[in-house]
């Protein structure tokens, strides 16, 4: 049952992230950014795939793995296009994901009011 | 001089007042919290993956993975338009933030949250508040990491 392992692992990540909330009281964004960076490094030194072998979502569903393809684009596009790879890889990887966050984000602000919060 | 100390009582008393504001997270259960729902939001964006790869054979690891995160991505925008995922996130800390969920959130809840301010200077200003960060850095390393690669 891999279901196990994915949980395991997405689990674990994030509770690092907890991990940091508790002991650094750092914000939201940071924590993004952080883990984000955590995924460039980790495809740019080639331990992606090995560890998204078996980890599968549990590593692919933190924003590790939205950083890992930004990483992952730049470079395959880098070794067709060259240079320009460079400019255009890292968001064609992730049009995707961030286009739909901003197309769900805006149509969903049209249709929902805000809640007070309490 | 004493202008300079009275700032600096003023300030300390100010750190001490946040300080005893700040709601203090317990540790261990808010650990376990975000160790569970975490693994569930991965747990489910395994699922949707295996469902997309059974219903569409044919479709490559690369796009199942964008459908994936994309039907993520959906799902949380939407439970934050209707307000639930404030209180799972309430409940999970960090369980909600890392995920490619708590980044949509991220997008979505000040889009919400601003929308009275109008289309253009409320939801489309506002709405990379939180997450303009994480699409800055993204692209500049991305861009170093493809330069790095171009050279060796």
């Amino acid at each position: 049952m891999y279901y196990l392992w994915v949980f395991l692992i997405g689990g674990f990540i994030c509770m690092l992230g907890q991990v940091l909330i508790i002991y650094t009281n750092i914000t939201s964004a940071r924590i993004l950014v952080t883990f984000e960076l955590i995924g460039v490094l980790l495809q740019a030194f080639g331990l992606f795939d090995a560890i998204s072998e078996f980890a599968r979502a549990g590593i692919n569903v933190p924003i590790v793995g939205f950083g890992a393809s930004l990483a992952k684009g730049a470079m395959s596009a880098v070794k067709s296009k060259g240079l320009l790879g460079a400019f255009t890889g890292g968001l064609e990887a992730t049009a995707g994901g961030l286009a739909a966050a901003i197309f769900f984000a805006f149509l969903f602000s049209l249709i929902f009011k805000s809640r007070t919060k309490n | 001089m004493d202008k300079y100390m009275e700032t600096k009582k003023r300030n300390q008393a100010y750190n001490r007042y946040v300080q005893a504001k700040i709601p203090k997270t317990k540790a261990w259960p808010s650990l376990f919290n975000s160790f569970l729902v975490g693994g569930i939001i991965c747990c489910i964006g395994q699922g949707i993956n295996d469902l997309i790869l059974l219903a569409f054979p044919n479709m490559s690891e690369q796009s199942a993975w964008a459908f994936t995160l994309i039907a993520l991505i959906f799902i949380a925008s939407f439970l934050t338009g209707i307000g639930v995922y404030d209180k799972i996130g309430k409940f999970a800390g960090g369980g909600s933030i890392v995920p490619i969920t708590g980044f949509s959130n991220s997008i979505t809840s000040p889009a919400v949250e601003f929308k009275h301010e109008g289309i253009i200077y409320g939801i489309c200003v506002k709405m990379f508040t939180i997450s303009g960060p994480v699409i800055v850095c993204g692209v500049v390393a991305s861009f170093i990491v493809g330069i790095v690669y171009l050279f060796i």
